[in-house]
């Protein structure tokens, strides 16, 4: 399983992401993640372990965010890889999610 | 010409009359600057070119002629003094409003270009010194109004590139953002929208499905061929749509105006020749084009705009250089209009050149001059060429004849209260202009006869069952050398019981008449002759069809009538193509030469062979087994005999629409460009020849009438038998 349960302190849920978010996985992401958004009124979703990240990845995370929008869950996502960091940038994602990115010194360009 | 377009041509020729006024004024003050007619002549042309330019609206001309007018006011209340300097800047003015005009004349439409407005800014500035901005202003002007209609773009110098992902793009294995990627390796992403309004909630959203858009706002010089082609690959799996940048929409105009004008492109094309579209946008929308309903398919520059393939103002400006162009190609293959007596000379002398090359070539031959033999030879080509070239442009289509006879079928029918449908076929037959023109009244009456007498009325017609419409065809074709004019008509044919009776009580034919069904029906050629009871204003007063035939008979043709009772009647005409010169076939007998139209010659056998066997009692030629009427040409013109012994006879085998005949001769001389001279009056009666020609020798040769002679021949053989018996 490439989604874990991180910890679980009051109402936030902090997950993490590994490996890759691709079309590979999305069926499986997804199911999992919005199975989270049903329980959970705050979430944080650590992406420092997103490798890859394609289209499909990408659009699940719009659907989770507007998701989460619509059922008044606090989502964030968090340490963002430079996977997930280069597509975002690419198509100016960034606002849209308004989450703080990070970027690390050590990403190559 | 409407009266707005003749208006234009007079100020066309008032201008550039003034203009030339001018010049030679500004010419003259130069030596004397003190001369106020000229002076006075200046401002007249100025201010009536300003005048009649406001009339018509052409406001780049009003402001710059109005500059020009100022000054030469000033001048001639002697406020500004004529110079060297001045008169230089008033010579590059003339000119300067010669070039505007000629814009505002070729292209009214269109805004003044950019060299122009510039031109006249600086001659502005050097008129009065000072900068002037009305044309300038007037310029932005125009520019706004271009770009209009792009709308929704909001970065005037960025494509705007949309990509619609359809649903099984993941699936297909796309990644959209690799297109991306790839797009931005040819420029910059100004700006990147991504929406998926269609993205379903909750459980129904299938992640594996593509519910992404993207609009990507992108700088670049590449073109827009290069930039679709980074979606290639993409293109089954997305709807992709590249709309050039505002700011590539004047470079497409100005392209568009540099566009070949020499033919006819699409649309489509044209777009795609400027780099506005490319091939793939322009098959996309054609397929939309044919996949809509044919009541509710657009025009194709409709369906580019709406797919925002591209901006309006390039649709619309590259429609009406189509029209342009459609027009100046209309008026370059428009003809030029010659004189009809230079023609006429030009054709006369070419005649004089083919009978003195002639010469040329018989005195080569004579003195055996084998190496001028070959230059001759060449020169005899030319000649000919010259010859069919020259007669070709006096042929014209007869098409034009034909849809004149719309009009008269139309008014006709109305007039009769018939229910008549005219077809014209074979059009674009060409025939001299001058048997054009003289067959055009015997046609008309031909066709008003199939109107009057031909059709019946729609009852009458219903009653024997054909369609209340009635049919008349003007079909025309070429055969053997000749033209052929049919008009048939699907009424109720000839009677052919009543024109025997109206011709035996007018004497032309005898009671006991043996006439075949075809001559009783070319009975009515025959003058005074009308079966139509009652006679109309159109016809049936029993003139006019001899008038016909005589007219037909003149140009060296003949008419013919067929007519099944009934079904209508079939009126044909045969006519020469030209009246000028012909290629003929000389044939010699008793020292005589005669000419046949070698179009109407079939075959030529020497009397002596197998093949052929005269028979001078049943007067035929027996040829390959078939009875050949004949005629001896000696014996018919009655030539006197020479003494000279014959050593062979030969045989020219003629013919003429179905009929053939041979012509015994002694001697064949073979092809003979002919120049056909009609003979004076006095011979204007002779049966057998139609005309004459000059030989190289300065000797007459008889052009035959071939078709008179088919009938003596056929006469003669006819008349033999009976004669024996």
């Amino acid at each position: 399983m490439s989604i874990k349960v991180n910890q679980q302190e009051h109402q936030l849920t902090k997950l993490s992401i590994e490996n890759e978010m691709t079309i590979y996985t999305a069926l499986e992401h997804k199911t999992t993640l919005t199975d989270h958004l049903k329980n959970n009124k705050d979430i944080q979703i650590d992406l420092s372990g997103v490798t890859e990240i394609d289209c499909a990845g990408l659009q699940l995370l719009l659907f989770l965010k507007r998701q989460a929008i619509e059922q008044q869950i606090n989502l964030t996502l968090t340490q963002h890889s430079q996977a997930v960091v280069e597509v975002f940038e690419l198509l100016d994602l960034g606002n849209h999610f308004g989450d703080p990115i990070v970027i690390s010194a050590d990403w190559k360009q | 010409m409407s009266e707005f377009d003749s208006a234009l041509k007079i100020f066309a020729q008032e201008s550039e009359q003034l203009l030339l006024d001018m010049e030679g004024a500004l010419l003259s003050l130069e030596s004397d600057p003190d001369d106020s007619e000229m002076i006075n002549s200046l401002f007249r042309a100025m201010h009536t070119i300003k005048g009649s330019s406001g009339l018509f609206g052409f406001n780049p001309i009003v402001a710059f002629t109005h500059e020009a007018e100022s000054v030469l006011d000033k001048v001639r209340n002697n406020e500004r003094a004529i110079d060297g300097e001045l008169i230089s800047v008033m010579l590059d003015s003339k000119d300067h409003t010669a070039r505007l005009i000629e814009h505002c004349l070729s292209s009214p439409d269109q805004p003044l270009p950019d060299e122009l407005t510039v031109a006249s800014d600086a001659l502005i500035k050097r008129l009065t010194g000072k900068q002037h901005t009305h044309i300038q202003a007037q310029a932005t002007d125009t520019s706004q109004v271009h770009s209009e209609g792009g709308g929704n773009i909001s970065i005037d110098d960025s494509w705007l590139i949309s990509l619609d992902f359809r649903d099984n793009a993941f699936r297909n294995g796309m990644d959209p953002l690799s297109f991306i990627r790839y797009l931005k390796t040819l420029g910059e992403i100004k700006q990147i929208l991504t929406f998926f309004p269609e993205m379903p909630h909750g459980e129904v959203m299938d992640p594996e499905s593509c519910y992404l858009h993207f609009k990507i706002a992108f700088t670049s010089d590449a073109s827009k061929q290069t930039i679709e082609s980074v979606f290639e690959y993409a293109a089954d799996d997305c709807d992709i749509k590249i709309l050039p940048p505002n700011s590539k929409v004047n470079a497409y105009l100005q392209l568009l105006d540099s566009l070949d004008e020499n033919h006819v492109s699409r649309l489509g094309e044209m777009l795609i020749q400027v780099g506005a579209l490319t091939e793939h946008d322009v098959e996309h929308a054609l397929k939309d084009q044919s996949d809509a309903q044919q009541d509710t398919a657009k025009p194709l520059g409709e369906i580019l705009v709406e797919q925002q393939m591209v901006q309006k103002p390039v649709v619309e400006h590259a429609l009406k250089k189509q029209e342009q162009t459609k027009q100046k190609v209309a008026a370059e293959n428009s003809y030029i209009r010659v004189d009809a007596d230079k023609l006429g000379h030009l054709i006369n002398l070419v005649g004089e050149l083919v009978i003195s090359s002639a010469a040329m070539n018989l005195i080569v031959e004579r003195h055996g001059l084998t190496d001028a033999g070959d230059v001759a030879a060449s020169m005899n080509s030319l000649v000919s060429s010259i010859r069919d070239t020259a007669l070709e442009l006096r042929m014209v289509q007869i098409g034009e004849t034909f849809s004149r006879f719309r009009r008269v079928v139309r008014d006709v029918s109305n007039e009769l209260g018939k229910e008549i449908d005219l077809q014209i076929s074979g059009g674009e037959t060409e025939l001299d202009k001058t048997v054009v023109e003289k067959i055009n009244d015997p046609l008309m009456h031909l066709i008003r006869n199939s109107l009057d007498h031909g059709i019946e009325s729609p009852a009458q017609r219903l009653a024997v069952g054909k369609p209340a419409q009635g049919i008349v065809q003007l079909n025309a074709y070429h055969e053997s050398g000749h033209i052929v004019i049919q008009i048939a008509d699907d009424g109720a044919g000839l009677d052919s019981d009543k024109i025997v009776e109206k011709a035996i009580a007018n004497g032309i034919i005898k009671a006991d008449h043996s006439l075949t069904q075809q001559e009783i029906y070319n009975l009515i050629f025959a003058a005074g002759l009308s079966t139509k009871a009652q006679a109309t204003n159109l016809s049936g007063r029993g003139v006019g069809m001899d008038v016909v035939k005589k007219n037909i008979e003149a140009l060296r043709g003949s008419v013919m009538i067929d007519s099944i009772p009934g079904e209508g009647t079939t009126i044909s005409i045969q006519l020469p193509l030209t009246l000028a010169i012909i290629d003929g076939f000389m044939v010699g007998t008793e020292q005589v030469r005669y000419i046949i139209p070698l179009s109407m010659v079939d075959e030529c056998i020497e009397m002596d062979s197998t093949e052929s066997e005269i028979n001078e009692i049943e007067h035929f030629i027996n040829l390959r087994g078939h009875a050949l009427p004949y005629l001896r040409l000696g014996e018919y013109f009655n030539t006197p005999k020479s003494n000279v012994v014959k050593k062979h006879e030969s045989v020219v085998v003629v013919k003429f629409g179905q009929d053939r005949a041979g012509f015994v001769v002694d001697e064949l001389h073979g092809e003979h460009q002919t120049v056909i001279k009609p003979l004076g009056k006095m011979f204007e009666k002779l049966k057998g020849i139609t005309g004459a020609t000059v030989l190289g020798d300065g000797n007459v040769a008889l052009i035959l009438d071939v078709q008179g002679l088919i009938e003596a021949a056929i006469g003669k053989r006819k008349r033999k038998p009976a004669l024996l018996h």
